[in-house]
């Protein structure tokens, strides 16, 4: 679900530092060098990096094609390949027929038949294609603030790795501590008070 | 600041809390929600609600669902000591509504529906389509700030043990009575 889905998810983020230099530059830059690499025809079983918000499968970050008024969009893409099990099975059986054919002997020790597995996931995976999914942000520069359109785990700690590994700036994940310690304005007193608190029960 | 991973847990039962007081504010004291937004015409559950007792030795989890479900129920698992996990709402102004969910433990937002605006028609109009969507989605990001802020603001004052606990457990009761 992305910017343009009738209904989206977002994990709320505050951006902890500034870019020092010419911002668009070097987000630019920092996007470019991390672009999503194409791993069809390779045995990466998995790969992520950032593609272009309006065209996720050519991604494209010359000029200021990821500027909208002042918002930076862009996102986020995943591909990852995913070998059937019983596709695995079969090339693992005739591997180890012919491995066992050539060398005239009835088993294979467990080293060789670790290896040989290996060699099969290796070589199915330069011939299954990746299954892509895209993630859309929006980056608020001047408002330190970004919104990443998914609430998946797992799309979050690509996010927030992949992020600081680009811009060398920080991402903090708004959940109830960090919106109550950051957002909601609190004194010193106030946040030491929200430090001890423990739940409250509504029922005797 | 703490560990980023032991805060989520450590004080997850704070989403909890505040989502089980939203529901409680929108039943008796719906004024607070136009202080976080004057627009706000009206906030009303949506068609789901899931509660979770952690009181127990295993975590309960009771999901209501549905355009016309009744909330009994839900109103049930609070005199047990669940509280709300997460929570469908609609948020009205006078034209327009918006519908999302919250969950707790995150304050994740999902299902977010905007009123508008329509798909763009050609690659000219993108730019014009994400600056209205993106006032349209703050509008809700903003409100959720603000009314969790008032929300934190109290928990974390003397009001909330003297006033604010007292008059939910009142509310409980008399969901029991009615």
């Amino acid at each position: 679900m992305g910017i343009l889905s009738s209904a989206v998810s977002i994990t709320r983020y505050r951006v902890e530092g500034k870019i020092e230099g010419p911002v668009i530059e070097i987000v630019s830059k920092g996007l470019k060098k991390n672009t999503i690499p194409e791993i069809d025809e390779e045995a990466e079983s998995m790969a992520a990096g950032w593609t272009s918000f309006e065209n996720p499968f050519h991604p494209n970050f010359d000029g200021s094609s990821f500027v909208f008024g002042n918002l930076f969009v862009f996102a986020l893409r995943i591909d990852r390949k995913s070998i059937p099990a019983k596709l695995l099975k079969k090339h693992l059986t005739l591997e180890t027929s012919k491995r066992l054919a050539k060398t005239s002997r009835r088993f294979l020790s467990k080293d060789e038949k670790q290896a040989l597995k290996d060699k099969v996931i290796n070589d199915l995976a330069i011939r299954v294609p990746s299954t892509p999914n895209v993630y859309d942000l929006i980056w608020n520069y001047e408002a330190s603030s970004l919104w990443f359109y998914s609430n998946l785990r797992s799309a979050n700690e690509e996010i927030e790795t992949l992020f600081r590994r680009s811009f060398n700036i920080g991402l903090l994940r708004l959940f109830p501590y960090t919106a109550a310690d950051i957002t909601a304005g609190l004194s010193d007193s106030e946040r030491d008070v929200l430090i001890g608190l423990s739940p409250t029960h509504f029922s005797d | 600041m703490l560990d980023l991973a032991v805060a989520y847990n450590r004080y997850r039962f704070l989403g909890d809390e505040f989502l089980t007081w939203l529901w409680y504010t929108i039943e008796n004291d719906p004024s607070v929600l136009k202080s976080a937004d004057p627009d706000c015409q009206s906030l009303e559950v949506g068609n789901r609600i899931v509660f979770e007792n952690r009181k127990t030795k295993s975590v309960e989890r009771i999901t209501i669902k549905g355009d016309e479900a009744g909330l009994e129920e839900g109103r049930l698992a609070l005199r047990k000591g669940a509280l709300v996990s997460e929570i469908a709402l609609i948020f009205k102004t006078g034209e327009y509504q918006w519908q999302f969910s919250v969950k707790g433990e995150s304050l994740n937002v999902s299902n977010l529906k905007t009123p508008g605006p329509s798909l763009p028609q050609s690659p000219e109009q993108m730019d014009d389509f994400i600056l209205e969507k993106t006032g349209q989605v703050d509008k809700i990001l903003q409100f959720l700030e603000k009314i969790f802020s008032l929300f934190i603001r109290s928990r974390v004052s003397s009001k909330w043990t003297n006033k604010v606990v007292p008059s939910i457990k009142k509310w409980i009761i008399s969901i029991e009575a009615s």
